[in-house]
């Protein structure tokens, strides 16, 4: 079941919410790829996008998950709009919640950015990413993905590579994989990864090889340069020869290893092209589920939500 | 003039080492008498019978806001809030708009036109601007009536021009009020630890405290100035003053009632009536603030009193103003976490929000000696209450304890022989 008004992070959800979200987007993913399949069963209702940061693939995602279910879409461009004006973020939204609009889908550069939108606001909100905090639809498509090809969670070795310190995606699969039953190994350069993310009952490692070993899913996460204010690391060359994953590297995890990434990827820096588009690839498949699973999402939470 | 008759209260006076039943007799807006049993007439008799006869309580570290942000509070109702809270002399920080860094904005700040209800003492900023470049009008300032000299808010970045400051300042035997923050080891919007991790916000280090705490520690023994740690919050801070102390520094410390109550497991959800700076710590460092207070280590709590619009903290958390109001809350949080849970003796708190606070300012305040000015706050340590954060006179509403179950309550709020709260509410004449 999955009752809530909003979906702002995995942290606060249950494991059967998130079961509940998954099994929907199974019935969603054939609607993708065959147009007769689709209905209008969101005709009525309205989604908004509001993208304080950029993005290729969460809002595109979003926007067509929306569409594929005859809901009416639209996207406040930000930079374009009265927040250029200095309007706040609860202004805008309240702004956007009186013209009736059912979901708003925000991304934020500032943490709990979606939690005060929905606070403020009758419409359902999304979180498409909260400054270093979460990115749950990230996540929900990432664990979607895992469950489709390995039939399930439980004491599976997910490891989490790169720039974790400023990663909302790391940290959204941290809290759903481990309610699901697998264990997760946060991996990188010290200065990256932090000892205090252990709180979240996942272990933490510098040690690439050692972390890799037996893996069965192998996520990669960009480096995020425009969020680094000192280098913490020396340069490119040496993060790919000692943090980097190729080929040779993956030889440590399992053969039937699951090898991710959110995108957009470094090619080169945090995987190898030749990982990337190798037999364990499932980079490409992520990006079809995530539109299943937000389908999923918005009619879970239309149906939730009456505005009243 | 009027008379006053403070009868069968608990007088605390640590100056005079008192801590007995006894009366006091007000006349001329001075203590005219403090005995066992006074029978005298008097225009007005107060029953004290099981309540606190302090000294009024003082502040080190208020923010009033004005000039340049009164829509947040200004001096008026600042004073007001402070008598509400049991203060007679509150210490207002230069980070004004424009900046109190002048005798013109220090004599601003004690105009009668500002309608205080209690004593303002200004605070003069440290550089020009608080811009950290070179120095403010200190001399003039002190000449003006300033108090002290803090750049709070920030520390000044450069170590030659800090000490040029201490060097200076002791000239006028200003104390030094220092906000120790290494910047550049503060780019987060709560404490680093478990609870940042799992709410996904970027940490502040002890560190960043502790760097500026060790540093001018360092430059205070050097230039042999006053020197004066505001809102200290850290363990490390903690041992650090106790060795400076050890070494023959002239350093002193506060904290505020946020960091004995609260800690940085208290922030739930994103709310910004927990963010200040410096933030909640852990648990492990409020229990070594605490003790800090007891050993003396930390001798004076101040409020930190710091009052925002609802705008600037109805927003995302990161963006949001830093601080919390506290004058009408202190009394009770220090008399709730620190006298029921015995940490301190009821002698010990007054020392710290009173006497300790005078004579670091080098003021004859703080006591309740015969003919010095009658500033007096009753407070009765029993009465229990609920926190209702609509019930404060402050403009600002921003902070933590709404709701929080307390012990301890001030009644009068005596200043210069005028009373300004009287069974716990402003009088007509000063509200």
């Amino acid at each position: 079941m999955y009752k809530r008004k909003d979906l702002l992070g995995l942290r606060e959800l249950s494991a059967d919410e998130i079961m509940t979200i998954l099994n929907t987007a199974k019935e969603m993913k054939a609607k993708i790829d065959d147009p007769a399949l689709r209905d209008k069963s969101l005709e009525k209702s309205s989604i908004v996008t509001l993208f304080y940061e950029n993005s290729t693939r969460t809002k595109m995602s979003f926007m067509l998950a929306g569409e594929y279910q005859g809901a009416i879409v639209k996207d406040l461009g930000v930079a374009t709009s009265s927040v250029s004006k200095g309007e706040s973020l609860i202004d805008t939204g309240v702004t956007l919640d009186q013209m009736g609009t059912n979901v708003m889908i925000i991304r934020h550069q500032l943490t709990g950015a979606a939690h005060i939108l929905a606070k403020n606001v009758k419409a359902s909100v999304i979180n498409a990413g909260d400054g270093s905090n979460e990115h749950p639809t990230q996540a929900l498509l990432d664990l979607y993905t895992i469950l489709e090809r390995k039939g399930g969670f439980e004491g599976l070795k997910v490891v989490i590579l790169g720039d974790i310190s400023h990663s909302r995606v790391a940290r959204s699969n941290a809290f759903g994989l481990t309610k699901l039953g697998a264990r997760v190994t946060l991996a990188g350069p010290s200065t990256l990864v932090s000892n205090s993310m252990k709180s979240l009952g996942v272990q933490v490692s510098t040690d690439i090889p050692s972390a890799i070993r037996d893996a069965d899913v192998v996520m990669g996460l960009r480096i995020q340069f425009e969020r680094q204010r000192n280098m913490p690391f020396p340069n490119l060359r040496e993060y790919s020869s000692l943090f980097g994953v190729d080929a040779h590297m993956l030889k440590y995890a399992k053969k039937d290893v699951l090898v991710m990434h959110p995108g957009p990827v470094n090619r080169g820096v945090e995987l190898s092209t030749d990982v990337i588009d190798g037999k364990n690839s499932v980079i490409t498949v992520q990006v079809k589920n995530g539109v299943a699973v937000r389908m999923a999402i918005l009619k879970l939470l239309t149906e939730n939500n009456s505005r009243q | 003039m009027s008379s006053i008759l403070i009868k069968n209260g608990r007088v605390i006076d640590p100056c005079n080492n008192i801590d007995a039943v006894m009366d006091i007799l007000v006349k001329d807006n001075k203590i005219d008498r403090v005995e066992k049993s006074i029978t005298d007439s008097a225009d007005k008799v107060i029953d004290a019978k099981d309540k606190w006869v302090m000294p009024g309580l003082i502040d080190l570290h208020v923010h009033f806001r004005e000039p340049g942000y009164e829509n947040k509070e200004t001096i008026a109702t600042g004073s007001r809030a402070a008598a509400a809270g049991g203060f007679t002399t509150v210490c207002t920080m230069p980070n004004t708009y424009p900046v109190t860094d002048n005798a013109v904005l220090i004599e601003y700040a004690l105009s009668p036109k500002r309608n205080a209800v209690i004593n303002i003492l200004p605070i003069g900023a440290i550089t020009k601007g608080q811009q950290g470049e070179e120095l403010a009008d200190i001399g003039t300032m002190a000449a003006a009536g300033a108090c002290a000299i803090s750049e709070d808010g920030k520390s000044v970045d450069d170590p030659s021009l800090m000490k040029n400051a201490m060097r200076y300042s002791k000239m006028f035997d200003l104390p030094v009020f220092d906000h120790c923050e290494e910047i550049r080891l503060a780019k987060g919007s709560m404490n680093a630890g478990d609870r940042a991790s799992m709410l996904g916000l970027k940490g502040i280090g002890n560190d960043s405290e502790e760097l500026i705490v060790a540093r001018d520690i360092i430059l205070a023994g050097a230039t042999g100035c006053r020197l004066h740690l505001c809102h200290m919050s850290t363990r490390g801070s903690v041992q650090l003053i106790k060795e400076g102390k050890a070494k023959g520094v002239n350093v002193t410390a506060e904290t505020a009632p946020h960091y004995f109550t609260l800690c940085d497991e208290d922030i739930t959800d994103y709310d910004a009536n927990f963010k200040m700076n410096p933030p909640l710590r852990s648990c492990e460092d409020r229990e070594a603030i605490r003790q800090a207070l007891k050993d003396n280590i930390i001798e004076v709590i101040a409020t930190d009193h710091a009052p925002h619009h609802i705008d600037d903290k109805n927003c995302e958390f990161e963006k949001a103003a830093n601080g919390i109001t506290g004058l009408e809350t202190s009394f009770a949080l220090s008399y709730t976490e620190l006298v029921e849970k015995g940490w301190l003796t009821p002698a010990q708190l007054v020392e710290k929000m009173s006497f300790n606070p005078a004579r670091i300012l080098g003021s004859d305040k703080g006591r309740l000696s015969v003919g010095s000015a009658a500033d007096i706050t009753i407070a009765d340590p029993n009465e229990e209450y609920i926190i209702d954060v609509n019930k404060m006179v402050s403009k600002a509403k921003n902070m933590p304890y709404n709701g929080r179950k307390v012990r301890g309550k001030v009644l009068y709020t005596i200043c210069g022989g005028n009373v300004i709260v009287e069974n716990g509410e402003l009088t007509k004449e000063y509200r």
